[in-house]
């Protein structure tokens, strides 16, 4: 796993890169905006509960041994 | 620099997996990506619950967000968990016992250009551990708003202190390094991908747990302090898919493998389904199932004492596997008549834990059993969360 890191991060990083010097112009949104109303409803939110959700967070890393990639933050639906 | 690659780079990653995150970091907070913008004013107001398994758990949280300007978003949080413990780990070698745990959380997210940086400070207080937190993500939306990036990078420096041995000090080290990929696919469905490495060094086991083997006393064993390794690393990684169902509700699927240096593997499976029965009420509902192997050095009973260099007999290092069923009622009512709150949202929310362990005895079950022939520990809990949140 390790070495899938070794590659993952850098790898990561030149995509951006490459995407960042080269223009991201090429690439449309293929959901315009004015079509995202499902998508910013709240029924749609990954963190609609706020507190509440990271609290459960909490209930399960105290009890098992699993942590991390909750999801607690990030998410979002560019409904801006 | 960013695009330079080699066996040196790869090496640098492992060593350095910070200065890989910086750099993505200012890759991400380039000119070249969507704006963002910063989140509402609000109050969050949570009163939680868990009782099971001997123990309960309940208190209050309260947190304010508030924008200064256009670019500044500062919040501030309060967290309580008061805790009554009877728990089968408690009952085996100590007595029942209340403490009282509080959490300040300062925060401050600033939106650049098209970013936001988030940074914050937390200190969570008892009577016997300290913890402090620093983290620091940034956020980007790209490709017209249809993918949102966060990578995060968080810093925990611990005190671990023993009721009753005033000398006992001893410490732990953490650091979080975190990616977050949210992806539009269609104007109904949303993935995600988080992926997220965690290190610790330091005293990483509980000061008042023991492990077993057998002595050949009359109970035909003894206790020993547990000791588990000074460093631990592990790794995991989430996927998710959120439908919008074809009239108004939606399901989500989620699935996280969890891998850590001790041994540990775990699988974890989500489903959820939120209906909603007007503009303001909705309903919802969820099931999830936990799978672990145990760590390494686990062991119910040893066979001798200092058997091994690692010694646990904590349940959370056993193999087991955990149910979870929960449903809840929201309210939510937008543009408010309220004085001065734009958005209300009020939860009830209840979930049944249930957990099973396939190598972990309980040595409190009544009855003469011989050692290692005590049934298998289970244990169910409830959660129950009531949330307020408005929106100013």
């Amino acid at each position: 796993m390790f070495r899938f890191l070794k590659i993952a991060l850098p790898a990561t990083a030149i995509v951006l890169a490459l995407l960042a010097t080269s223009g991201c112009s090429n690439i449309e949104p293929w959901v315009k905006p004015y079509e995202r109303d499902k998508l910013a409803d709240p029924v749609m939110s990954l963190s609609r509960h706020g507190k509440a959700s990271s609290y459960m967070h909490h209930v399960y890393q105290s009890r098992e041994s699993s942590r991390g990639s909750e999801g607690g933050s990030g998410g979002g639906c560019g409904c801006n | 620099m960013v695009l330079k690659a080699g066996p040196e780079v790869a090496v640098a990653v492992t060593e350095r997996p910070g200065f890989w995150l910086f750099v993505l970091m200012v890759v991400l907070v380039s000119p070249w990506a969507k704006a963002a913008t910063l989140p509402e004013d609000n109050v969050d107001l949570l009163y939680h619950r868990y009782e099971g398994g001997g123990m309960t758990i309940d208190g209050p949280s309260v947190l304010v967000r508030k924008n200064v300007g256009a670019q500044w978003s500062v919040s501030g949080q309060y967290y309580v968990d008061s805790v009554s413990a009877a728990s089968v780990d408690v009952l085996a070698t100590a007595s029942e016992y209340t403490e009282e745990r509080t959490e300040v959380t300062a925060g401050v997210d600033y939106l650049y250009e098209r970013s936001i940086l988030s940074l914050g400070y937390t200190n969570s207080s008892e009577n016997d551990y300290e913890a402090n937190t620093v983290y620091f993500s940034v956020s980007q939306e790209f490709f017209g708003g249809m993918s949102t990036i966060t990578l995060g990078y968080a810093n925990g420096w611990d005190e671990v202190g023993q009721r009753g041995n005033d000398s006992f000090e001893e410490e732990a080290d953490r650091r979080n390094y975190q990616f977050g990929l949210s992806q539009v696919v269609t104007a109904n469905s949303l993935v995600g991908l988080d992926f997220e490495v965690v290190t610790d060094e330091g005293f990483l086991q509980n000061p008042y747990r023991q492990n077993r083997y057998l002595d050949g006393s009359d109970r035909g064993y003894g206790y020993q302090a547990e000791r588990y390794p000074e460093t631990r690393t592990s790794y995991s990684l989430a996927a998710r898919a959120l439908y919008y169902l074809p009239y108004r509700a939606s399901i989500r699927a989620e699935y996280r493998y969890f891998s850590d240096t001790w041994g540990i593997d775990s699988h974890t499976y989500e489903l959820a389904y939120v209906h909603a029965l007007n503009p303001r009420w909705s309903l919802e509902g969820k099931a999830r199932f936990y799978d672990q192997d145990q760590a390494d050095f686990y062991s119910d009973l040893y066979a001798f004492e200092n058997s091994q260099t690692h010694l646990a007999r904590d349940k959370e290092m056993s193999s087991f596997s955990g149910i979870t069923l929960g449903g809840g009622l929201v309210y939510e009512w937008k543009q408010t008549s309220l004085p001065g709150i734009s958005r209300l949202q009020a939860s009830l929310l209840v979930d049944w834990l249930d957990f099973d362990y396939d190598n972990f005895r309980d040595v409190t079950a009544s009855g003469n059993f011989a050692p290692g022939e005590e049934p298998l520990y289970s244990f169910d809990a409830f959660v129950t969360r009531a949330s307020l949140i408005l929106e100013y």
